[in-house]
Parts: structure tokens; sequence; C-alpha cells
């Protein structure tokens, strides 16, 4: 079975799940989604079944809708950084935004994540686009989509750029010439783009696994550039990014009979419409293992960004059951073979731009 | 009741107070040293464990500085991190109100908080320099008069944000479908801030996180004593410590505040040994890594903004003067004297009096408060200052990466607790608590 296509799992932990009204049917309290136990608990579900990584949504502004939809949320990052210490198999990939944030503290926050979860942090680098959040900032007018996205393109350049500002072996501890650092390990990055300057290098050596992972969404512009890219179109997907670990977004309503999965499912609906975007599954575990590996075969994917509909619920029945028969096809990994991130995608070791080859 | 000791726990980063050249020195950024650090800190019940920031490496000459310990974590990510593998400790961290905005920085502070259950402290920086300001899309826009004015409309905005979510605005009546209801929006409207909308984070465990400031100018001192719970200060003599304390608390009243309400924390080194000889003996061995020859001249170049590399660091003062009119030689580090004239005329007559070389004197002339002594000794001293109101407790900062404090909460804080000044256990769970409640 070795040569079967091995896939990628991720998993969304938005929210009580990524149906709205999620947190009327799930057994989860609602002030447990501002605990990092709630956090950690779903973290750990993903860990034991050894996914690749866990997402976490985030903008800077407050969730649309009314009273009736989950509102308010804790730094992603913040909230993957409580967890990181507990946690040693699955990868953290937070949300960040990346229009009104400081490029220089963003690359500090990933690579800290990085060090904290000893090579797990990835990041979903996202330009925000709301007028919500550019009165919570108060200093610029909105930017164009296009700004706003080769701002966003900009600022994943300059974060790599600081990662690599230390090289790997820059802290000498040399006793006999009285220095610490090798400083000619050290680069400034001197960069000047269109919407920002930074100096460098950073105050942070480079994080253990020299570039945490970048995802983006398939729908911004910088998406050819990175590593993974979450999807939701999945026509010619491949075509569009040829190079990219491509995973595609996939919500699940899971139960034991095809039956009660769309009991569920139209329980849920009763409240409030599924989100737009994506793939959509309805059934049992078992029906979910064997559309898996289909799905991406016929569409040339690396694998899958699960967003469960209600949580713990449709996660705890993935772990359980699904991942164990992509397991006994041969599809998915029986536990973690690396400790970092990038061994968990296949990513190779990231070079560093500074280093003399 | 004896007046109770605050104590809390920096960690030994970025500096030329931190030895790295010790063998038993490790990480100053592998997340096990902060853990190791946390879980000391924590176990000597103390109030909170403080971090420091710098956003720029410290550069000297033209040059990035290599001989001191550099390189360290982000600050809010490091305490998160913190908040998993500490269940009481408080988790403070530096953040400059320059080189951010009201809104990340609240909602930074408020996630903490959250994710800590209430132990989340933020110490306001007010970082006024250009150089710095290269690193940050802001860039160095502030002029230095204006730092304490975005500071305190900063700290105002900031508790706006966190004041907005009514206490109980977290309904959750899955039946009716009412998660939440009375976020208020905030509008702030001043000089340095136009913002509007509404914050993201309900209103956290503490209410109110625990605000440090720690600056030391007149207008430093006024912001603390209208509007901050803590102020880590770096008058740590007995005497600048009484001096300062009785300064800052008589400004308390003038803001409608009671002297309890401001706790003075200055930062302390400690040097522990077997007998009184022992730790002098030791403490002067440290004071030589501290400062070794080519620190020492740095350090001079830095009041005399001139090379001085020519001169031996064994050997006498130069006789040239300082420059009083040249460019800083080093930046990233704080100046407190202001006319290098008067320092050079001041330490030349020291270095005469007392015969010391340039490395001699520097040791001299950088000693800040050090505890020096037996664990019984360090405690009573310790103990001394805070019944003398010379401080409310103390910002240790040990020398040593991760394990510089273990012998503090082995030896010393069993002497404290014994005179019945600091606590033996936690009476609270968070950080305000632990802080205020009597
Ligand atoms: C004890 C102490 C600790 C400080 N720690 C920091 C720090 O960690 N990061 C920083 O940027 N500035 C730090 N500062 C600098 C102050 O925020 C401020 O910029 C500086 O003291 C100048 O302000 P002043 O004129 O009011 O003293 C510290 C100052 C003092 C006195």
């Amino acid at each position: 079975m070795g040569s079967a296509q091995q896939l990628h799992l991720g998993v969304a932990l938005d929210g009580a799940g990524q149906h709205p009204a999620a947190w009327r049917v799930s057994g989860v309290r609602p002030a447990a989604l501002f605990t990092a136990a709630h956090y950690l608990a779903h973290a750990k579900l993903a860990e034991a079944a050894s996914l690749d990584f866990v997402t976490l949504d985030d903008t800077l502004a407050l969730q649309p809708g009314g009273e009736e939809v989950v509102r308010g949320r804790l730094d992603a990052l913040l909230t993957f950084a409580a967890i990181a210490p507990l946690t040693s198999g699955i990868g953290l990939v937070p949300t960040v935004t990346t229009t009104h944030t400081e490029p220089f503290h963003l690359s500090t926050a990933v690579a800290s994540l990085d060090f904290a979860s000893r090579g797990r942090a990835g990041i979903l680098a996202t330009p925000s686009r709301t007028e919500a959040e550019v009165t919570h900032f108060g200093r610029r007018t909105l930017p164009s989509e296009v700004d706003a996205e080769a701002e966003n393109a900009e600022v994943v350049d300059v974060i790599a750029q600081l990662w690599d500002s230390w090289e790997d072996g820059a802290i000498i501890r040399d006793e006999p010439t009285g220095r610490f650092i090798d400083r000619e390990k050290l680069h400034y990055v001197d960069f000047e783009g269109r919407f920002f300057s930074v100096k460098g290098p950073s105050i942070t050596p480079r994080p253990p696994q020299g570039h945490p992972v970048v995802a983006v969404y398939g729908d911004s512009p910088y998406a050819h550039g990175a590593e993974v890219v979450l999807i939701d179109e999945v026509r010619d997907a491949r075509v569009r990014f040829p190079d990219a670990k491509l995973l595609a977004g996939l919500s699940i309503v899971l139960a034991e009979t095809e039956q009660a999965a769309i009991g569920r499912r139209h329980a849920l609906e009763a409240y409030a419409p599924f989100p737009a975007g994506g793939l959509s599954f309805t059934g049992t575990p078992a029906d979910l293992a064997a559309e898996l590996p289909r799905l991406a075969a016929a569409s040339g994917l690396d694998g899958f960004h699960i967003r469960p509909a209600v949580l713990p619920d449709d996660l705890a029945l993935f772990t359980a059951e699904t991942v164990p028969a992509l397991q006994a096809a041969g599809v998915f990994r029986q536990a973690y073979t690396g400790t970092t991130l990038r061994e968990h995608l296949g990513l190779g070791v990231a070079a560093n731009q500074y280093a003399e080859a | 009741m004896p007046k109770q000791v605050k104590l809390a726990a920096h960690f030994p980063g970025v500096n030329n107070t931190t030895v790295w050249s010790d063998p038993r020195s490790g990480s100053q950024i592998d997340f096990s040293s902060f853990e190791h650090l946390a879980r000391t800190a924590e176990r000597g019940k103390f109030d909170f464990l403080f971090l420091a920031e710098g956003l720029r490496l410290r550069e000297h000459a033209g040059e990035i500085l290599d001989s001191d310990v550099v390189g360290r974590p982000n600050t809010t990510t490091v305490l998160a991190a913190l908040s998993a593998v500490t269940t009481r400790l408080g988790l403070a961290g530096t953040l400059s109100s320059t080189f951010n905005e009201p809104y990340e920085v609240a909602r930074q502070v408020a996630s903490i908080d959250h994710l800590s259950g209430g132990r989340a402290a933020w110490n306001v920086v007010t970082s006024p320099d250009a150089w710095t300001g290269q690193n940050f899309r802001r860039g160095g826009f502030l002029k230095r008069e204006d730092r304490y004015r975005r500071a305190e409309e900063f700290l105002a905005t900031v508790r706006e944000l966190w004041d907005s979510w009514a206490p109980d605005a977290l309904v959750g009546d899955k039946e009716n479908g009412v998660f939440a209801r009375g976020i208020d929006r905030f509008v702030h409207s001043g000089p340095q801030f136009d913002i509007r909308g509404e914050f993201t984070v309900p209103r956290t465990p503490q209410g109110q996180p625990i605000v440090i400031q720690a600056g030391d100018s007149d207008e430093g001192r006024e912001f603390a004593a209208k509007t901050a719970d803590v102020i880590f200060s770096r008058h740590g003599s007995l005497e600048s410590g009484k001096e300062f304390f009785a300064d800052v608390k008589r400004r308390l009243p003038a803001h409608g505040r009671e002297p309890g309400e401001l706790l003075i924390m200055p930062a302390a080194t400690f040097v522990l040994g077997d007998t009184e000889e022992d730790a002098h003996e030791y403490a002067r061995e440290i004071r030589y890594q501290q400062v070794r020859p080519a620190t020492a001249i740095q350090f001079l170049e830095q009041v005399w903004s001139r090379d001085l590399s020519a001169y031996d660091a064994d050997g006498p003062l130069p006789e040239v003067d300082p420059d009083p009119d040249a460019e800083p030689l080093t930046w990233g580090r704080v100046r407190h004297e202001k006319d290098p004239l008067a320092v050079a005329a001041k330490w030349r007559a020291i270095a005469e009096e007392k015969k010391l070389s340039i490395r001699e004197l520097v040791i001299e002339v950088t000693a800040r408060q050090q505890f020096v002594g037996t664990a019984r000794q360090v405690a009573d001293s310790v103990n001394e200052y805070v019944q003398s109101d010379a401080a409310d407790g103390f910002v240790l900062v040990p020398h040593l990466t991760p394990g510089g404090l273990d012998a503090f909460v082995d030896d010393v804080v069993p002497h404290l607790q014994e005179r019945g000044v600091f606590r033996t256990d936690y009476t609270g769970d968070t950080l305000r608590e632990h802080l205020f409640s009597r």
C-alpha cells in the first residue's frame, strides 16, 4: 500500500464549529470559547489522530452577524501559543492579518510560536479588507483589494527575510574573543517596499523550522508563491497552483448513519444556512474515508482542510472513525514520522536566503 | 501584620547583566528557559514574571553589539505560552506604546488575561527613538516630548476597549439564540487616536489587567502616579529608593489615589553565598564576567561619544573629554545621564579617589542594587528596604539563564516567609489579587 498517495489533513477550530448555529447544539459552553482549555482539547483530538495541523481564524474586528452568532474571539496566534507547550505533534497555524499589524511584530510572534512549539508553527496570512478594521486603527484608509493583496505579499516576503536575518549558528558564545554572536551571520534586511520599510535584523533568532509554514487562501494572488494553499474552488486547482501543497476546504457533518447525518444537517439548517464556499460532506465517517482519496486523486489535491460543522462532535467522529479507515487504506500516516510541521507536510528544509551556498 | 514584600522575576535576557560565559548559562531563546524561570518563580509564590522588550538589536560604533547576550522572542507569544505551564504566576510583558496601536495591545493583553485566567500585566514603555522606528511602519515619527502624551492617551484608549463589553455580555442562551448582548461601540476621539468600533474580546477575568510603568522622568512619574498599578524602577539603593518612593507616593493624592494603589518595585540583582565572604567574592567574580575589557571601553564610549578603542581597559581614564555634541555611539540602551561632561567629571573624581582603572571604574559606576550575602542576610535586607519604604518589593534580575532564580526561591524565600512578610501560598487566583488583596 506504500504507493498510495498520502493525504495531508488540517482542521479548522473556529468558534464552536463551522456552522453559525454550532454553539447552540454543541455540548460546549459558549464561555469556553474564551479559554485555552477548549482549544487544547480539540487540538489534542487532532494530535491523537496525527493530523498535520489545526487552524484558527482571526480578524481584528468582531464577526459580522447579530446576537445569534458567535461574536468575539481571542487573538488566534496567542491562543495557539497557549496550547503549544501542552501539545507535541500537531502543527499550529493561526490566521494573522497583515494589513494593520506591524510585519516586524508578526515575524517575531510567529518565530516565537515556532520556538514554543518546537517547530510546529505556521501562519495563514490574510489581508484585512473591512472598513471596521480600518476604523479600529484609524491611521489609514481602506486599501483597495489589489493593494491589500500586494501588501500581504510584501509582508509575507519580509517576515521570511526577518526569519533569515539570523543565520543558523549565529550564536557562538566564543569565550576567547568575548563574542556572544558572530555578527557576520546577522543581516540587515533593509526592505523598502511600496507600503512600508523594515531595517532589521530581527530581534529573534531564526526559528527551529527556519521558515514556519506560510499558508494562504487560494483566492489570494500571493498564493502562487506560497507553500500551502487552502482552496475553496477545486476545479483547475492543480493547474492554478502547480507547486503548492493544495488542501481543499471541506465542511463535514457526520453521523453513524447517513440518515442521521442528514438529520443533523437539517437541524443546523433550521437555524441558518451553511456558509458558502468549499466542498461539503454529509454522511458516515466510513463513507467520508472512501470519498477523500477519490476526491484528491480526481482533482490533484494533496489533502483537505476539514471544517467540522460542530465541535467537538464532527471532529471526534472524524478522528475516531474516518482517520483509522484512511490509515487502513494506507493513505494516511499511522503516527507522526517527523516532529516539525514542515516534516508533516513533506516540505523540505527551508533555505536561508542570506547564507552562503 | 508587617508590610508584605512583593516579588517578581525578571527573565535574564539581553544585556550585560546576563553572564553567558558561565558554564551553567543556557539558552535565552528556547522556550524551556522561560518555562524553567516561570516554574521556579511560581514555586516561590512570586507575584509575577517580567519580560522586558527591545525592538532593535543594539549597535555600537555602527555595528551590532556582539559582546552581550542578544536575541529574544516576542513578548506576548512567550507570555501566552507560559500561561500553559503555570497556574497562579502573574505574567507581565513590556509593550511599547510607540510602536503599537491601542486596538492590538488591548486585544493581546486581554487575550493573555483570558488564556491565563486573570494573570496578565502590561508594562507600558515609551521608547522615543527614530532608530528603533526604522523597524516599523510607523517609523520614527514621534518626538521625544510627545511620547508620554501618546502613552497616556494610548493607555486610556486601551482601558476604554477593555471596558467596552458589559461584564455579563456573554449570555450564551442556547434556547433563545443569544450568544452575546451588550457589546458597546467604543468611540475614542483625541489628539493621538481617532478610532471607533467594537472590541473582539469579552471583559477579562481581571476586568482591567495590571498596568506597570517603567520610565523615570518627571512626566514618567506623573503618568505612573495617575494611572499605573506598579512602577518598575531603577532606584534600588536604600537612599535613592526612599527618595523615589516618597516622590511618587506624594503625587498620588492629586490624582485621587491612595499610596497603596501604586506599588514600587525596583530592579535588583542578588548574589548568595554560604558565608558573607563567599557571597562577596562570587559577586566580584560576576562583575568581572559582566564587564570584560571590551565592554568597559564600549561603556565609556557611550558617555564620551568618541572612539576609545586605543585605550587599555586596565589603564587610567582617557585624558580627552567627551564630545558633548557628537551623535551617540551606542544605540538601543536607555541613557539616564544627560550631560556627558558632568558625568565624565564625576567619574574622573571617583577614579582618582579610589585609584581605579577604566574597567574597575565601570564596574563601580554600573553597580545596581545588589543584595549580596547569605540567604538570611539577603532576606533581612530585602525586608528592611520594604519596611523602611524604599520599595514595596523587587523585580529580581538573576545573572544566569535560566537557573539564576533557583537559589533565591529555595533559600531566601523561606526566610521571608518565616518573618511573616511573604506569602506561604497564593491566596487568590489573579495577579490583581496577589498584588492588592490583604
Ligand atoms: C527600570 C526601567 C526599565 C525599562 N525597560 C524598558 C524596556 O524593557 N523596553 C523599552 O523599550 N524601554 C524600557 N525602558 C525605557 C522607558 O520606557 C523610557 O523610554 C525611558 O526610561 C525614558 O523615559 P524617561 O525619560 O521617563 O525615563 C525602561 C526604563 C526603566 C527606568
